[in-house]
């Protein structure tokens, strides 16, 4: 008791808790700072670097071969629609699929042992590394011919990739649609509603921005993969100017990197940059945009 | 013969009904005959099934996983819970209003035609939503924001547009599932205030924790309580102890039980 009568309230600096107190401080900053480097290091040396090649040439015109002109290595055009068009071709068939399956899963089939499998299998899908999934597909469809006697294809990478992005888009749909509250569904059925006309009209509005959030990540995902294009899509230096050229190669972003980047020559480095820049900030404004979506909350006031 | 007289009158009838959630029975042996265009209000301490019975009457509990009833509920005649009757049908024709305010994440005027338009309503839809706002006495507090979202409205107005909502569907029975247990007194008097204007359309059925507001809306009354179904468990059944008109439920209760809960005895 007068230990206590003696002691002050004032904040001592000195003694052995606080100084451990400022010291965990500092250092857990540090660390914080650390491992935010590498982000913003990588961004920002990516977009100075490749920023400085990029001009109308380098993003219209067809890249040349390597060694052919030392000056000059044509463009990424190419690259870019081929990206675009692969992962359009995934979207395709992995939201659809995607979407479906978690509707299945929040809405119909909510603890069945085949949803537990389901739920469990696309975790697993979700870790397969990506170039097993190139692998899969140069199997199946590359090397038995079997989309009308192409090997590697615009179709085929576009397959591969909506493998990588079909478990993301089960899971959030999944998690989606279970966020949204069972009163709505209550109230649906409470004015005479069907399953159906409930899901379509009342759940899967009210999860849209959720689920398009998902998607857009597993776009962000797939659009910069090199891995399974690689066994698939291959490469190709020309713009495709017909239906047909989907079941030809296709060149992508990021296998231009990879195959630019390593050749001795100056000008196809450069370009192999500002391949990387268009894809950076392509990824960044995916993933900006997924933010600004899932912003957009279905349950607030002013919003209809 | 004054049994058929009573049937002749009866919207809804339960027959023996017991409800059970897996292996649980949550209520047992209810019968009850609930009249036309007047309001029945459940009432009863906690656990005692007033909710679980009044989802039986439009199938909602179908939604509950394990949830099973015996015995049967006959709608105008018709045993709703027989294999061939389309649970969506049933509830066009028996509309719910809920604990929670629970407005559709659209705008005002959609909350309401989505019902209707899911009924296959092809009248006039702007008239029809004036009608049922004006009818859930909302309509003066909406009429200049139609297009803005339900969430926009205060609780009591969200529970009156959700009211507004199931009268839009043309229902001939509509349950209310404790529909003021989240509002104000002043909120809890307009819906009470609705729910008189209401029963020249509509029979009602209410479930509510609130004696005083049974005396106020309801003409008929039934009382539910509990007893321990045995002594190992301590789990409690559910069952109807008492059902009258309700000035002789509050004035001159036939039960002993009943008598205490109205008094504030225990519950």
């Amino acid at each position: 008791m007068k230990n206590t009568s003696q002691k002050s309230l004032k904040y001592n600096p000195s003694i052995t808790r606080n100084i451990g107190n400022k010291a965990l401080t500092i250092i857990s900053a540090l660390f914080a700072i650390i491992s935010l480097l590498p982000l913003i290091l990588v961004i920002s040396y990516v977009l100075i670097k490749g920023g400085s090649y990029i001009n109308l040439d380098t993003l219209i015109l067809e890249p040349e071969p390597p060694g052919d002109d030392l000056l000059s290595a044509g463009g990424i055009g190419p690259a870019i629609t081929g990206t675009f068009i692969m992962t359009v071709i995934a979207s395709m068939i992995s939201i659809p699929v995607g979407v479906g399956g978690g509707i299945f899963l929040a809405e119909y089939s909510k603890s069945g042992k085949f949803a537990k499998f389901i739920r469990f299998g696309s975790n697993v899908l979700a870790g397969v590394p990506s170039i097993i999934a190139g692998v899969f597909i140069y199997a199946i469809i590359v090397s038995t011919k079997i989309l009308f006697g192409s090997m590697f294809s615009g179709i085929a990478g576009g397959i591969s990739l909506s493998i990588l992005m079909l478990p993301t888009i089960i899971k959030t749909t999944d998690e989606a649609l279970k966020l949204v509250p069972n009163d709505m569904r209550r109230a649906a059925f409470g004015v005479g509603a069907s399953k159906f006309t409930m899901i379509t009209n009342i759940t899967l509005p009210a999860a849209f921005s959720s689920i398009s959030t998902g998607v857009l990540l597993a776009l962000a995902r797939a659009a910069g993969e090199t891995a399974p294009l690689i066994f698939t899509a291959l490469f190709s230096r020309y713009y495709i100017t017909s239906f047909d050229d989907l079941f030809y190669e296709m060149g992508s972003l990021s296998v231009l990197i990879y195959n630019f980047a390593l050749e001795p020559y100056e000008a196809q480095n450069q370009l192999a940059w500002a391949a990387s820049f268009i894809l950076v900030v392509l990824l960044l404004s995916l993933n900006i945009l997924s933010r600004w979506l899932g912003t957009l909350g279905v349950f607030s006031k002013n919003k209809v | 013969m004054k049994k058929e007289n009573v049937k002749s009158t009866s919207s809804v009838s339960l027959d023996n009904v017991s409800i059970s959630y897996g292996n649980s029975i949550a209520v047992k042996n209810v019968f009850c005959d609930i009249e036309k265009n007047q309001v029945t209000s459940f009432i009863g301490p906690s656990g005692c099934g007033k909710s679980t019975v009044i989802r039986a009457i439009n199938r909602m509990n179908d939604l509950i996983e394990g949830c099973k009833l015996s015995g049967s509920v006959i709608f105008e005649g018709i045993d709703i819970y027989a294999e061939d009757i389309d649970p969506v049908e049933v509830r066009r024709r028996i509309g719910m209003v809920f604990q929670q305010p629970n407005p559709f994440p659209k705008s005002i005027y959609e909350n309401i035609a989505f019902g209707a338009r899911v009924n296959g309503y092809k009248g006039n839809m702007d008239q029809l939503v004036e009608e049922s706002l004006t009818k859930a006495a909302v309509w003066d507090e909406c009429k200049d924001k139609l297009n803005e979202s339900g969430y926009s409205l205060s609780g009591g107005q969200q529970q009156r547009l959700c009211i507004a909502r199931t009268i839009a569907i043309e229902p001939d029975v509509i349950l209310m599932d404790e529909p003021c247990s989240a509002l104000d007194p002043l909120s809890t008097l307009k819906i009470e205030e609705t729910i008189h204007e209401l029963k020249k359309h509509f029979t009602i059925i209410i479930v509510t924790h609130n004696m005083q507001q049974a005396n106020r809306v309801s003409d008929y009354t039934a009382f539910f309580n509990t007893e321990k179904k045995d002594k190992a468990s301590g789990g409690k059944i559910g069952f109807l102890v008492e059902f009258d008109k309700t000035k002789n439920m509050f004035n001159s209760p036939k039960q002993k039980t009943t008598q205490d809960y109205i008094s504030g005895k225990f519950g």
